[in-house]
């Protein structure tokens, strides 16, 4: 008898001792994926700085991700289960989630929201986005070094500002270079289809680009121009093994030393609600190993790369036509990020009406 | 601007786009015809996927990855088969199951698979023909999945129109109870109808995998399990009109493609959901038509088998 109640007694203290260390510093860390993990592009990205989480914090942390989530009602349901899972700091990470995060942020007042790409804030909702645009003026210099007709073609997923802010530093970029660069867009509303995305990029280069760009995430129209032997840039991700000879650079994004800060800030109790917005200077916004071009362009791209990091150059600065010939901003004056966040129109040399 | 060569160019793109959709759409029709309604295309495609990928890498020979990816897609329609056929499940149910199933399980069996380049299949030319302006390239210059899904489209048709295994297939699917009283098994030609919607699923999702775009990423097959049924559908159960259900839907999507980089002011979305509002619409006009809706239409389509003992 006696030992039984002994027993019984270490059970409980052994049941309790283990829900008060769970309970004591765990960190329950949140993600909500767009896209699959293995997509090699954005998601990926993403997924790499949950990893740089466990590696940074190990037993003090517990992460959760849930992939393909529709942006839309399910996203919605998503993120409220991870909230009621008892996930302190919940990262949604796509443009789409938006409305949905403050939704469930509202419902959850003592969990931290991160939200991707947005603009909508509260108390417990910051949001976080890289200039991923710097990177993109880089690739349009490549490009325009690069290309021979003069024409590239540009797989692009969703009319948001975010894609359309990209188009627009990449032609402005490769118009430092040649003032006759145009683009071709295609857009294939998704941002993960690679059929379709491998469509797109073939239906350009049928049109006479001759060097393909995309902002979408799967690396199909990369392998495309590999195929047709034409140089292109990876996305979100170094894309070189899908195509050794053709990738010139990619845009990589890496949220790694940002979610490590957020999730030490939460756990020191410093967190509050903000705007990130950071790109090279914050090392948010890296270049893959520039590959496949000569080395004179290769100079131009890290000079470039230097200068926007150091602020010498802004990839939106006057003087900045619209493609009916309004000009934006005259010379030597810079787009405001407010003016960059909302941008709803092509600049001249995009060929092709935005989908409004 | 319009020369043979863009036309060439676009009629190559559109077939490729259009053939994953007829080999998984035709496959569908025959299970459909046997009055089994299968959901779960889309698991079965990226199976095939998969599938057919991973044995191309590690065969390094991209006809074993064709087999495969049949192989996996039938393998896949086993469980299907037998919660629907011999239990009498809810096909619908089952279907779905079927799908969600497929798709996590091939993210998993997938895993070490990503960020691997993958083979593609070789394109067959036909000395003689492959030369022709035009047709050519675009008929006689395809893979061998190219001309296997010509070569079904054409078969089926025959089958279910000439045979006397087709025949009986449609009698099951138009009334199981007669068929059993007649003496046919139905469980039998049912199994064989899904077995045949499993592996030509996984035909198409190994045409993805293998010839669309040679590389795996989890969900690769990204709804077109879905377009191949609504295709069937869109045909009222007759091959060619399968085909050439298929074919509209790539053209479609390639020539809004091509729409949009020429800057021709059509909105691309619009563009997106053109080919659905097609099935929409055709959906409308067949069923206005009840008597050929009822020609063509499998009548015990969805009904489980229960025999009379």
């Amino acid at each position: 008898m006696a030992i039984r109640m002994k027993l019984v007694a270490a059970a409980a203290m052994l049941a309790l001792g283990a829900g008060a260390a769970q309970a004591q510093d765990k960190l329950k860390v949140g993600f909500i994926y767009v896209g699959p993990v293995g997509d090699h592009g954005w998601t990926y990205q993403h997924n790499e700085g949950r990893l740089a989480l466990e590696k940074e914090f190990g037993d003090k942390i517990e992460t959760t991700f849930v992939e393909n989530v529709s942006e839309g009602p399910d996203a919605e349901r998503a993120i409220e289960r991870l909230a009621r899972d008892g996930n302190k700091l919940i990262f949604t990470t796509s443009f789409g989630y938006m409305n949905p995060t403050v939704k469930v942020a509202a419902k959850f007042p003592d969990v931290k929201f991160e939200h991707a790409t947005g603009f909508k804030r509260a108390d417990n909702v910051s949001t976080y986005s890289a200039r991923f645009y710097e990177g993109r003026y880089v690739i349009g210099q490549i490009a325009a070094k690069t290309s021979k007709s003069g024409v590239a073609g540009y797989v692009a997923s969703f009319p948001i500002p975010e894609v359309v802010r990209g188009i627009n530093a990449f032609l402005l970029g490769a118009r430092t270079i040649n003032p006759d660069f145009k683009i071709k867009v295609v857009w294939v509303n998704s941002w993960f289809d690679p059929g379709r995305e491998a469509d797109a990029a073939k239906a350009l280069i049928d049109q006479g680009a001759d060097i393909i760009t995309q902002h979408t995430d799967s690396p199909a129209p990369l392998q495309i121009a590999a195929e047709r032997d034409i140089p292109a840039f990876g996305q979100a991700s170094d894309m070189h093994r899908f195509a050794p000879d053709n990738q010139l650079t990619a845009i990589v994004d890496n949220w790694s030393d940002y979610y490590v800060s957020r999730a030490k800030a939460v756990m020191d109790g410093s967190w509050k609600s903000q705007d990130v917005w950071g790109g090279f200077a914050m090392d948010m916004v890296e270049m893959s190993d520039y590959k496949n071009m000569p080395d004179d362009v290769k100079a131009m791209a890290a000079d470039t790369a230097a200068k926007i990091e150091s602020g010498e150059i802004h990839p939106f600065q006057g003087p900045i036509k619209k493609q009916d010939g309004t000009e934006v901003i005259g010379a030597g004056e810079r787009l405001s990020d407010e003016v960059l966040l909302g941008m709803n129109y092509y600049v001249e040399g995009v060929e092709g009406d935005l989908p409004q | 601007m319009v020369d043979a060569g863009i036309i060439t160019a676009i009629a190559l793109t559109v077939i490729t786009a259009s053939t994953p959709l007829l080999l998984a759409a035709i496959g569908e029709l025959v299970v459909e015809r046997s009055g089994v309604l299968n959901l779960g295309l889309e698991g079965m495609m990226i199976a095939g996927a998969i599938g057919g990928f991973a044995a191309a890498n590690l065969t390094g020979s991209t006809a074993i990855g064709v087999g495969v990816a049949a192989v996996a897609g039938a393998v896949l329609s086993i469980p299907f088969g037998i919660l629907v056929i011999n239990l009498a499940a809810n096909q619908v149910a089952t279907g779905l199951s079927l799908t969600l199933f497929g798709l996590g399980a091939a993210a998993m069996v997938g895993e070490p698979f990503l960020g691997t380049p993958g083979l593609k299949l070789p394109k067959l030319d036909i000395p003689g023909l492959t030369d022709l302006q035009v047709i050519g390239p675009v008929l006689f210059g395809q893979d061998g999945l190219v001309y296997l899904s010509f070569v079904l489209v054409a078969a089926t048709s025959w089958f279910l129109t000439r045979s006397r295994a087709g025949l009986t297939l449609r009698a099951v699917g138009d009334s199981h109870d007669s068929a059993h009283n007649l003496g046919i098994s139905v469980r039998k030609v049912r199994w064989m109808a899904v077995l045949f919607g499993g592996a030509c699923a996984g035909l198409g999702g190994g045409y993805l995998s293998l010839a669309y775009t040679p590389l795996w990423t989890e969900n690769m097959t990204a709804g077109r399990g879905w377009i191949a049924l609504a295709l069937v559908v869109f045909s009222s159960w007759l091959p060619w009109r399968v085909a050439i259900g298929a074919y509209l839907f790539g053209a479609v999507t390639i020539l809004g493609f091509h729409a949009q980089g020429a800057g021709i002011r059509i909105p691309s979305q619009f563009i997106s959901a053109l080919p659905y509002l097609a099935t929409i619409v055709v959906l409308v006009i067949i069923s206005r038509n009840k008597t050929l809706l009822r020609v063509n239409t499998p009548a015990c389509l969805g009904k489980p088998f229960v025999p009379a003992r």
